[in-house]
């Protein structure tokens, strides 16, 4: 399994030239992700949004080995939290992230207080079980706050305290999120969402390199070695814990940032399974992968289900029409209404072929040109084992 | 390229009321709003096609009606290019549309899977938006996604026309003024079931209720007790289930011993059919109660879904937005096309759904601009017939289409599959109506 | 003290499901030690085995029905009624039945393809990936009932002679009121019965004795010279055996669509815990525990104190079991802990 051992030993410098080139990458995205058709904001919001959710979600799965089942939990309450700071006093971005983060921290703690007690399927499925809860009493009993299966939005009438304080009563309209008077709508927001993907990658960077990283992962090789060597693990472990939901409530704001909703289906244990699903398929453990992974989903999830039948005759349309129609056919179980199939097929390709997740697929094909240019070329086939 | 053509630019844009788009093609009743009202969110412009978005359920428990859906928007396209028999277009009153595409363009459209999930729906919303230019959204087949989607568009100043949804909340506590509903409601089956059930069932009756826990079920739940009491029922129990329970024993034997002698499943979709399907095993179709037959009433039928309850539907009473047996000249001439097309009758939700693509692209030939201020201002209040659903108004408070509702059971001999309901009665407009202030909402301003 | 007779059946009931579904799962978690995702797709295809004998058994010439013009509209007659009049029409009726002993050779099948042509290349792989690549099945397996079937669920009844429901109050000499169906009582008896089978295949056998051993140390009996590999393919077959048997005797209580697995995924997973990771006995009382208690929570009594607590009721016991006791109900000490 690809590991976090690969990147170290790492010097600053290199972490600096990680760092630097990722936000270039990041920034450019709507240039380079426009021929793939995902270049629209609300895509690539997606994209950074979910991107911070499973870099988060890492920190505890990849750095720990504790699987949770029930992390969507974290998200939805931060996005119910950011939108009822909204609602209740002001449309400032920055606050609502702030109580969103916060919390998904207290509940972090607690839940995580809790489910820490277990280890191993006993831990998932403790995570699992809070999940459901919280999302089951969401969308019945808790309406009066989560305003159930309709979700949670604002209102012209909200009462917004700091805002009408200072603006006074505004206009008809319902207002957006803004950054001190910057409307966070459209392109503007894309960019919001990646300078947070930035500072969250930079964080999650710094902790893999901590000592306090480095424990985590002593951990996740022996629990009890650790132990023995005096080490207490469970602060160790809450603090990733609550770290991690504090990601997940930061994705969870921006997602109401982005977009001022909170819905119950957000803390679903098939959201929970997502973001498991994109750490793994990227490569858990890995700096970059989880963040791949949220990427590939979401792209399948937005574009792949969005092709019909006419895109796809017109795609085929070089070819004679019987046969244009038939490939258009053929093609539609695998997109449209059938885009699960491809994601399906997709997990199980990868894992099948790239243990370890699409990290170790660039791995090996690194470490292939590597070789073919050390070797001048004569490289045995798929014999290349990643280096660890 | 357009990257930064979001809205932050075009609110600029509009405050500075600058930026006259060359060749103003303005309609004459544009003309007292001025030149610059052009500008607006995915102005087609002089390309010449328009794209509508699609936005329907293509995988979870709804894909079969989402997949009904999107035949009907396809055809509802064809007609409008002027292709295929023309549809309703032939039986549509007032007509603006000419079968050649909307204001001479082509008619094009993108497609989306809402997963019968708000923030998906949104999203696939958003992106018909964002990057496919789409005029107008349409399609969805629950009230959550709705209601999401619908204060999305209202949002990004694109008009969103519902498909099915029933709750009273999408044209009352939630209506906007983007979003337009003709599918009818929870008021509107009560009222109209109530009289029916009074006739068939007498005014001496004990009911038990079991209830969807979100709410479009309280909203079912609130009519149906009120119209219930007001005939005289007293209602035993109301117990409210969880949603996707499956298993709803737990919830069925409880009545048995409750002295009720009709049973109401306020459940939608594989919910109703579960449920349905299991109050029937537990004999609760032949029983006897109080010395009367006991009774069960779904108070929202979906034809697609009482497939799945094959025969345990036969002889409960229902109600229904349409069905295509209905024996009129709009309901013949698009089941017609339809069958044709697909080889099979249409739904209720592929009806609406087709009546709503039509009746925005009328409303645009009719005002003659893309414009949506101006679109919404024709459909507000707009009288058509001809659509299947007899003499309709879209009322310009709630945005909320008012017309006959039916009242349907369960066919006791159905001759053929596709026979599933049966017709008992057309409630009359005047019985269903209600005063647009009784769930009292704001639809927002024309300008976003 | 009806209601409460009747909510004990309907929980055991419902455990009968939950156990059968659970038994297999925690089969394969013990003897493999795969987190197999795909176990609710199982339980799935079982379901679908009965549409598909039932659709067999229907199949039917297709009169036309002139009445309709704008579409084909037709009056089907049953090639079986047509052959062999009353006799065909009750065969027909008894399809869910006759569904259940053809799951059995059908499931085994599938159950020895799935472990040969995939599971058998996870077992020393991590548990995450086990899960994507058992999830990854899962989804391609229904996608496919999906092509195959649609989406809409699809019903199939009960033999006409045990739809109905039973006069329980009549044979106790109770209130009338108290009835309950056939079916859910046969369920409930052959859920009791496949699960007896299991345990005595697995304690009375010598083939199962080995198994048992394999279960609990796995080297040492494939050092005896035992080919255990093989031992523990077959156990894969009886676990998908016995979710698809659950599955296809499930489908005239709940019509089953190709989204079922998914639905039963989290349960049997929580169900599986609380009984304790590679307990069998384990599995079998903590589905039945999980049945009876959601049962009791969903009473009108019990739900006006507490809204909704039949809504979460499931997850607030098994947090409560697994915080009172660290490996479950009869969990053994290092399964699946790491």
């Amino acid at each position: 399994m690809a590991s976090i051992t690969e990147f170290n030993p790492s010097t600053p410098k290199k972490d600096l030239l990680i760092m630097a080139v990722f936000t270039a990458v990041v920034l450019t995205a709507p240039i380079w992700l426009a021929p793939i058709g995902a270049s629209y904001p609300d895509l690539l919001q997606r994209f950074a949004i979910f991107g911070i959710f499973a870099i988060g979600f890492n920190i505890l799965f990849g750095l720990t080995g504790y699987l949770s089942f029930g992390h969507a939990a974290f998200l939805g309450i931060g996005s119910y939290s950011a939108v009822w700071m909204f609602k209740l006093f002001s449309m400032n971005a920055l606050l609502a992230m702030a109580f969103g983060i916060f919390v998904a921290a207290l509940f972090a703690l607690v839940i995580g207080f809790i489910c820490l007690r277990r280890s191993g399927i006993y831990f998932a499925i403790l995570t699992l079980a809070f999940a459901q809860m919280a999302y089951n009493m969401a969308y019945s009993v808790l309406t009066p706050i989560t305003n159930g299966e309709t979700a949670l939005t604002l209102d012209v009438a909200d009462p917004r305290i700091i805002d009408r304080a200072i603006l006074g009563d505004a206009k008809e309209a319902l207002p957006s999120p803004s950054l001190f008077g910057l409307e966070l709508t459209g392109f503007t927001s894309f960019y919001f969402c990646a300078v947070m993907l930035i500072l969250a990658f930079w964080v999650s960077l710094k902790i893999f390199r901590s000592p306090f990283g480095l424990k985590l992962l002593a951990m996740k090789s022996n629990q009890n070695r650790m132990q023995y060597t005096g080490y207490n693990t469970k602060p160790y472990l809450l603090v990733a814990f609550v770290i991690s939901g504090m990601y997940a409530g930061l994705a969870g704001s921006l997602m109401a940032v982005t977009d001022p909703l909170a819905g119950a289906e957000r803390m679903q244990w098939t959201a929970s399974g997502e973001v498991v699903l994109m750490t793994i398929l990227g490569g858990a453990g890995t700096l970059f992968g989880p963040l791949f992974g949220a990427a590939i989903i979401k792209y399948f999830e937005n574009i792949f289900s969005a092709l019909n039948k006419t895109q796809l005759t017109e795609v085929f349309g070089f070819l004679p029409d019987g046969m244009a129609e038939a490939l258009a056919s053929v093609s539609l179980l695998f997109v449209g209404e059938g885009w699960h199939l491809t994601l399906g097929i997709m997990f199980m390709l990868v894992v099948i072929f790239l243990p370890g997740g699409l990290m170790e697929g660039i791995y090996r094909l690194t470490a292939r040109v590597k070789r073919k240019r050390e070797s001048g070329g004569a490289v045995s086939g798929g014999a290349v084992q990643p280096s660890e | 390229m357009g990257i930064f053509d979001g809205k932050t630019t075009r609110r600029r844009v509009l405050k500075g009321g600058a930026a006259l788009a060359g060749g103003a093609l303005v309609a004459p009743t544009v003309f007292s709003r001025g030149a610059w009202a052009q500008n607006f969110r995915n102005d087609p412009g002089d390309s010449g096609s328009v794209t509508f978005g699609f936005n329907v359920p293509q995988t979870g428990p709804y894909a079969e009606e989402g997949a009904d859906e999107l035949r009907a928007y396809q055809l509802a396209v064809k007609h409008l290019n002027g292709e295929g028999d023309g549809g309703m277009l032939n039986t549509m009153k007032p007509l603006a549309l000419k079968g050649n595409g909307v204001l001479g363009k082509k008619v094009e459209y993108v497609t989306g899977d809402t997963q019968t999930k708000s923030d998906a729906a949104r999203a696939s919303a958003r992106r018909m938006i964002e990057r496919d230019g789409v005029v107008m959204v349409t399609g969805g087949s629950s009230s959550g996604v709705a209601v999401a989607v619908q204060s999305l568009c209202q949002e990004m100043g694109i008009i969103y026309m519902n498909g099915l949804t029933h709750a009273n909340d999408t044209t009352g506590k939630d209506r906007r003024r983007y979003g337009f509903r003709h599918f009818f409601n929870a008021h509107m089956s009560a009222a109209a079931l109530g009289p029916v059930l009074k006739q068939e069932m007498g005014t001496d009756r004990r009911s038990y209720m079991l209830v969807a826990d979100y709410n479009w079920g309280w909203s079912v739940e609130e009519s149906m007790t009120k119209v219930t009491e007001d005939m005289g029922w007293e209602t035993v129990q109301s117990v409210r289930t969880p949603l996707g329970a499956g298993d709803f024993s737990q919830y069925l034997t409880p009545v048995l011993d409750s002295g009720a002698d009709v049973l109401f499943l306020i459940h939608y979709g594989k919910d109703m059919v579960d449920s349905l399907t299991q109050a029937v095993q537990f004999g609760m179709r032949d029983r006897q109660a109080n010395g009367k037959n006991f009774e069960i009433v779904v108070p929202l039928y979906s034809e697609l879904m009482a497939q799945g309850a094959g025969k345990a539907v036969s002889g409960i009473y229902g109600s229904s937005n349409w069905l295509w047996s209905l024996n009129n000249e709009g309901s013949q001439a698009f089941a017609k096309s339809f069958g044709q097309e697909y080889g099979f009758p249409p739904s209720q939700a592929a009806h609406t759904c087709y009546v709503q693509a039509l009746l925005y692209a009328n409303a645009v030939e009719s005002v003659g601009t893309f414009y949506p201020v101006e679109v919404i201002k024709f459909l507000e209040g707009f009288e058509f017939d001809g659509m299947g659903n007899g003499p309709t108004l879209y009322r310009a408070e709630d945005h909320q289409c008012f017309k006959p509702v039916l009242v349907v059971k369960g066919a006791e001999n159905p001759q053929t599959q596709f026979d599933l309901l049966e017709l008992v009665q057309e409630v009359p407009t005047e019985q269903i109506t209600y005063p647009h202030d009784l769930y009292p909402g704001d639809l927002g301003p024309y300008e976003v | 003290m009806d209601a409460l007779l009747l909510q004990l059946l309907n929980g055991l009931d419902k455990g009968g499901a939950y156990a059968l579904i659970a038994l297999g799962l925690t089969l394969v978690f013990g003897t493999l030690g795969v987190v197999n995702f795909a176990h609710g797709a199982l339980f799935m295809l079982g379901a679908f085995v009965a549409v598909a004998v039932n659709r067999l058994l229907s199949f039917s010439v297709q009169v036309r029905d002139e009445s309709i013009t704008f579409f084909e509209a037709y009056k089907q007659q049953p090639y079986l009624e047509i052959w062999f009049g009353d006799l065909g029409l009750a065969v027909i009726a008894w399809s869910v039945p006759i569904s259940i002993l053809v799951a059995i050779p059908v499931m085994l099948l599938i159950g020895l393809a799935m472990e040969r042509g995939l599971i058998q290349f996870f077992y020393k792989r991590s548990h995450a990936e086990q899960i994507l690549v058992t999830f990854g099945l899962a989804i391609v397996i229904g996608e496919i009932v999906k092509v195959l079937f649609g989406a809409n669920p699809i019903p199939v009844q009960a033999p006409p002679a045990v739809a109905g429901p039973a006069p329980l109050g009549a044979w106790l000499g109770l209130s009338e009121n108290l009835v309950y169906p056939w079916w859910r009582l046969i369920y409930l008896f052959t859920s009791l019965l496949i699960i007896a089978a299991v345990f005595a295949f697995l304690q009375f056998t010598t083939y199962g004795m080995v198994v048992r051993a394999g279960m609990a140390d796995r080297e040492t009996v494939g050092l005896l010279g035992i080919n255990i590999q093989r031992r523990f393919t077959v156990v894969f077959g009886i676990a998908a055996i016995v979710a698809g048997v659950a599955g296809a005797m499930y489908v005239p209580i709940l019509p089953p669509d190709y989204n079922l697995g998914m639905n039963f995924l989290v349960l049997s997973f929580v169900v599986v815990v609380v009984g304790g990771m590679g307990s069998l006995p384990g599995a079998v009382a903590a589905g039945f525990l999980l049945g009876v208690i959601q049962s009791f929570a969903s009473m009108g009594a019990v739900k006006d104190i507490l809204p909704g607590i039949d809504q979460i009721i499931i997850y607030l016991v098994a947090v409560a079991v697994l915080l009172a006791r660290p490996r479950g109900l009869m969990g053994r000490k290092g399964v699946m802990e790491t």
